[in-house]
């Protein structure tokens, strides 16, 4: 040990001191305020009105929160609101999203990971001019293959059925969701795949008891991706489907855009808010499963 | 029979790239081969293709008699330890020294045994419920080895397993792999760019560049006679001094020095007039008293000294040409200082210029 007498010390030393009101901070807070408040109050405004009664939302106070609080509005959005000919609320259309969106969500996700590890795993003869056709199905535009899918749903006999739409779904997924599943394998480190292969595990085997387990994060990403896609899509439902089998998109567009009779504000913004609420809650809900680093602990940490 | 693994003919190739040509390998029944070399050099594609994670372009490999070259690597009798570990990160240690043998079908009870043996031998009973995330990076590679060890093998083949880890812990690991070998006898095939690593642990050092073997022999003939620059100048640390000149008779000229090459052995008789490479190694020049008995005496000046505590480095110049000599870590030696040194011809190596070949 060597031996250091304690002496005093002038000038500055320690931590920097840091002021908490400087132009730096009023600046940066202020901006994020004003960006704050753009965003919340459009969603306030709906909050408010959806709880408000007819007669008072003609007074037009549109900020003012209301007098007399209402959940009206909210069951007749969800059960009552007519579509056109039907008046049974969003209530249909939600189920018709739940049926179509669950059996997409988990096809798609299901197929383009296998296919994803395949293309990162386990090289196979044109896996690379694969992938690249896959790829260019991503840019290809919704609107080019319409008709082409309508006439093969019609041969096929599907055409109309909630079955139809989630082969639709799943198929349109399939491009966006192998690319980040193959991104994802392959920045895995490709020893343990190696090390799996030595200790006698097959395609299926390192697929379901190595791959699986370390692939979290990316399982969270998709199902985000896909749910919120697939639950928003409004294109593929009103083109696929029948008034019977649509999707909530559709029927909030219908009971939203109905000229007969009054405009009913309130309803609208009830079902609007809704509607919105499962994506709402995925991101809610998921948040946290995003940021959990899985592969710790399988290469030098 | 008696060969462990047997490698022959075997290409490989990526592409237009050849990796490995036409490559020739006998290792025998629990033999330490260590195939060395900088990277790129194929040795590690060579391993992954003897564990049967690379499928080979052309040739042969036998392990224990067979002909493994179409077989999965799991069936090969092979275990393999890796240079990141790749233990199963979800899996706790029990669960990564099981997996293989699970999916072998094997009988738990037998499974439990086999465990208990490898984590006696490596000790590495109190990690069993651990996952990887909660051991420190020494550890990890023992429960690495374990993997290779439970399943019973008779060829285990490492890919740099201590490259990852800290000097210390590598300088202790060695050792345990080299008592590890001693106690159980198996064939090991020891990938490594670490020449202490491979002058430590080996029976022969294979010494690989471009896809091709070298020179394979044994850590004393790989330091000693190496068979041409490249090896002699990739073996040792500090590494070896090259004087270019020319060989007359039993003379090297060297500027305006003259070495006779009394009491070396030519590979193919001493040839006449021709341009050639002395190389001496740094810890075979005598400085001291020792100088008084070598063939070979002259002075050089001191130009940089390098102290290492065990031994100490001085760089000089011998005739113009940069020159290394290690002297002993006690001796006393300053800047600007002149230096007597000897040369005992007989340590040293020639080779030809043109070739690089061993003369």
């Amino acid at each position: 040990m060597v031996d250091v007498s304690p002496s005093t010390l002038s000038g500055p030393q320690g931590p920097k001191p840091r002021k908490v009101i400087s132009r730096r901070n009023i600046f940066l807070y202020g901006t994020l305020f004003v960006v704050a408040i753009y965003y919340a109050l459009p969603l306030y405004v709906m909050i408010i009105t959806s709880l408000k009664g007819m007669p008072e939302i003609r007074l037009g106070n549109v900020f003012s929160p209301p007098v007399e609080v209402t959940f009206a509005p909210w069951v007749k959005a969800w059960s009552e609101a007519c579509t056109g000919l039907t008046c049974d609320g969003l209530s249909t259309g939600f189920w018709n999203s739940v049926k179509i969106t669950v059996p997409s969500v988990f096809m798609s996700i299901a197929i383009a990971s296998v296919n994803g590890y395949a293309l990162a795993n386990w090289k196979f003869k044109g896996a690379d001019v694969f992938f690249t056709i896959l790829i260019f199905g991503a840019f290809i535009p919704y609107q080019v293959m319409l008709y082409p899918i309508v006439i093969m749903l019609r041969e096929m006999g599907i055409y109309g059925s909630l079955g139809g739409l989630v082969i639709v779904h799943t198929i349109f997924g399939m491009p966006i969701l192998t690319l980040l599943f193959r991104n994802y394998f392959t920045s895995l480190p490709e020893e343990l795949f190696k090390a799996a292969r030595v200790d006698g595990a097959g395609f299926w085997g390192i697929y379901f008891r190595i791959m699986l387990p370390m692939s979290v994060p990316i399982f969270t990403v998709a199902v985000i991706l896909q749910v919120t896609g697939i639950w928003n899509d409004f294109l593929f439902g009103v083109v696929y489907a029948r008034p019977e089998t649509y999707p909530m998109t559709v029927a909030l567009n219908n009971i939203v855009n109905s000229t007969q009779g009054v405009k009913e504000y309130n309803v609208n913004m009830a079902a609007t808010i809704i509607t919105g609420l499962v994506p709402l809650t995925i991101y809610f809900v998921s948040g946290k499963l995003f940021v959990r680093g899985i592969a710790a602990g399988a290469v030098k940490g | 029979m008696n060969n462990s693994v047997e490698i022959k003919n075997l290409d490989l190739e990526f592409g237009s790239v050849k990796v490995l040509q036409n490559l020739n390998l006998e290792i025998g029944k629990g033999e330490f081969l260590v195939l060395l070399g900088s990277s790129g050099c194929g040795k590690s594609t060579l391993l992954n293709c003897i564990a049967g994670l690379l499928d080979v372009t052309a040739g042969q490999i036998h392990i224990n008699g067979n002909n493994v070259t179409w077989s999965e690597p799991s069936e090969r009798g092979i275990g393999m330890v890796f240079q990141s570990y790749a233990l199963y990160p979800q899996m706790t240690v029990e669960g990564n020294l099981s997996f293989g043998l699970k999916n072998a079908k094997l009988p738990k009870t037998e499974i439990a045994q086999r465990i208990k043996r490898a984590s006696e031998v490596l000790q590495i009973e109190p990690l069993l419920k651990r996952k990887p995330a909660a051991l420190s990076g020494g550890q990890r590679q023992r429960v690495a080895i374990g993997r290779a060890l439970v399943r019973d093998v008779d060829v285990f083949l490492f890919d740099e397993p201590l490259s990852n880890l800290d000097a210390k812990l590598r300088a202790d690991l060695r050792v345990e792999i080299k008592r590890l070998h001693q106690n159980l006898e198996n064939t090991m095939i020891y990938v490594t760019h670490d020449q202490i690593e491979a002058m430590t642990l080996a029976d022969r050092i294979a010494i690989m560049r471009g896809g091709q073997i070298m020179q394979l022999g044994t850590p004393d003939e790989i330091y000693g006679q190496p068979i041409n620059k490249y090896v002699a100048g990739f073996i040792g640390s500090p590494s070896m001094n090259f004087l270019d000149g020319r060989i007359k008779g039993r003379e090297f000229e060297f500027g305006d020095l003259s070495i006779p090459m009394t009491g070396y052995n030519f590979v193919n008789g001493s040839p006449t007039d021709s341009e050639t490479t002395l190389g001496i190694r740094p810890e075979h020049v005598v400085t001291g008293e020792l100088v008084g008995n070598a063939p070979f005496q002259t002075d050089v000046t001191v130009g940089l000294i390098e102290p290492t505590g065990s031994d100490t480095l001085v760089d000089c110049e011998l005739a113009g040409t940069p020159f290394r000599v290690r002297m002993d870590g006690q001796a006393k030696v300053s800047v600007g200082e002149t230096l007597r040194i000897g040369l005992n011809p007989s340590r040293a190596s020639l080779f030809d210029k043109q070739t690089e070949l061993r003369l």
